[in-house]
């Protein structure tokens, strides 16, 4: 694949309550492609996804999505983001929340039904939210994401705490949605996730270990297991040190 | 690309969004409507010996009731925007800030319509408070005060983390005003530092326009200046607040 990078990042060096949190990150998500983004609670996986998305303030380093600069206003058609925690209107029901977005992004009223359906959230549409389960709530934060269906989708942590059967679901989907040409950067912090990827991204206190293939990992490592990979390298990365 | 900084569309989403919220909470939306018509009811027995003072403030305080509901409940509302993740979606998706701050004006002004009809219907009625003025023109202004409300609580949600912190700068920012606008104690009675204060307050120059109205029949030229200075306040108030409405946050 050689076609242009989706999202790029460039020296990305970002401070967060006094400390820095990205030190000098450097990636290429590309286009049609599942990128799992994935590494221990806490390395910094959010903080670079708000600044793919342009919610984040950064202090050095340049982020580029679509070849525009992050953040710009002509992206904001173009990303769907889901944020780690459900950010909605706990007092308006499923379908009042979704109407809300989709009129924002100017959607349509199908496309309301379509998400609903793709979170498998139909029989709750006329729920209010705060009546329902967290992982019914991360699920309607999900169908916001998906709504106008966006070139971009950067899902922080989408299967969280979710039923096992709809996780499958839910990465099959996001497998096709990739096939009709989105680029999806989807962070995890179970590794068994990976497996899901077309590209991983490995990060660990700020800075990004390896981007590769989940194949290619194994065999740079020699470990048939992702997580023994992910400790290889991080084994090596200390010795270097 | 989004030429122009405002879209009808998302404004009336957004009204109809932030109407529906408080049509969830019918708790909250009874207090609205029926505290000031009762704290009116209280008042006037509770000056039962004096009615020149209780016909003195009435009529005023049915113009200034929107103003301090407003306030309170935009600044807990923002604050809830800001705080449940809401308001950042928001900033990623093709939305202006005044589209959010204007739908919010409307669904508010609505409500503080309402509210003020309200007040309006018990107080110029079993009541019995006279104005020399308008009553329309008493409701027009109250209308105009609960946006000055609203904008004032939109900038101060910024300054608060929590819901308790919210809550208490309605003693700390709106008692002040209300204490030194002119409603209970002449102005031109005050220690002159207060009074000089008082010129810097917004709610004074909301007072002195309903109290125009109420006590001599017109606005008047004076009365028109304070209504330009109040409606000035509201725009620079909603300007501050949409200044801290922040696309990127640390």
């Amino acid at each position: 694949m050689d076609c242009a990078a989706t999202i790029e990042t460039d020296s990305l060096r970002v401070r967060r309550g006094g400390r820095e949190v990205l030190h000098g990150v450097a990636l290429t998500v590309r286009p049609g492609c599942v990128t799992g983004l994935l590494g221990p609670s806490g390395c910094g996986k959010t903080t670079l996804m708000r600044a793919v998305v342009g919610v984040q303030v950064i202090s050095r380093g340049e982020v580029r999505v679509l070849g525009e600069p992050a953040g710009s206003p002509a992206l904001r058609h173009a990303i769907g983001y889901l944020p780690q925690a459900p950010s909605i209107y706990a007092d308006l029901s499923v379908r009042e929340n979704l109407r809300y977005f989709a009129r924002v992004l100017g959607a349509d009223r199908a496309e309301i039904e379509r998400v609903i359906e793709t979170v498998a959230l139909g029989k709750h549409a006329d729920q209010v939210v705060r009546s329902l389960s967290g992982g019914e709530q991360a699920r309607v934060s999900l169908a916001s994401a998906l709504l106008g269906g966006p070139r971009v989708l950067v899902l922080d942590e989408p299967t969280v705490g979710l039923d096992p059967l709809l996780r499958r679901d839910l990465w099959a989907k996001f497998s096709t949605l990739a096939k009709e040409g989105a680029t999806l950067l989807v962070s995890s912090h179970v590794m068994d996730e990976a497996e899901h990827c077309n590209r991983l991204l490995l990060m660990r206190d700020g800075a990004i270990l390896a981007q590769d293939t989940p194949d290619s990992l194994r065999e740079r490592t020699g470990e048939s297991d992702l997580d023994d990979a992910f400790l290889a390298l991080i084994e090596r990365g200390t010795q270097k040190e | 690309m989004r030429g122009f900084p405002i879209g009808p569309r998302i404004v009336y989403a957004t009204a109809v969004r932030v109407l529906t919220q408080l049509r969830r909470d019918p708790r909250t939306v009874a207090l609205l409507m029926l505290v000031p018509p009762f704290l009116l009811v209280l008042l006037k027995y509770a000056l039962q010996r004096s009615p020149a003072t209780f016909q003195h403030v009435g009529g005023p305080l049915v113009g200034m009731f929107p103003f301090i509901t407003m306030f309170v409940v935009t600044s807990i509302t923002m604050l809830r925007e800001r705080t449940s993740g809401t308001l950042e979606r928001l900033m990623t998706l093709p939305l202006a800030k005044l589209d959010l701050l204007v739908g919010y004006g409307l669904a508010f002004a609505l409500v503080a319509t309402l509210e003020a009809l309200i007040t309006a219907g018990v107080a110029f009625g079993p009541l019995d408070v006279r104005v020399a003025g308008s009553t329309a023109l008493v409701m027009a202004l109250a209308v105009g005060n609960a946006l000055l409300g609203m904008s004032l609580g939109l900038f101060v949600s910024a300054f608060a983390r929590t819901e308790f912190q919210a809550v208490q700068f309605f003693p700390a920012l709106i008692t002040p005003q209300m204490i030194l606008c002119g409603l209970f104690v002449a102005r031109d009675h005050m220690a002159q530092a207060l009074y000089a204060i008082s010129y810097a307050m917004p709610l004074t120059y909301a007072y002195e326009a309903l109290s125009r109205v109420t006590s001599q029949g017109t606005l008047g030229a004076r009365g028109a200046l304070d209504v330009i200075v109040t409606a000035s306040a509201t725009v620079l108030a909603l300007a501050l607040g949409a200044a801290t409405l922040r696309r990127r946050t640390p």
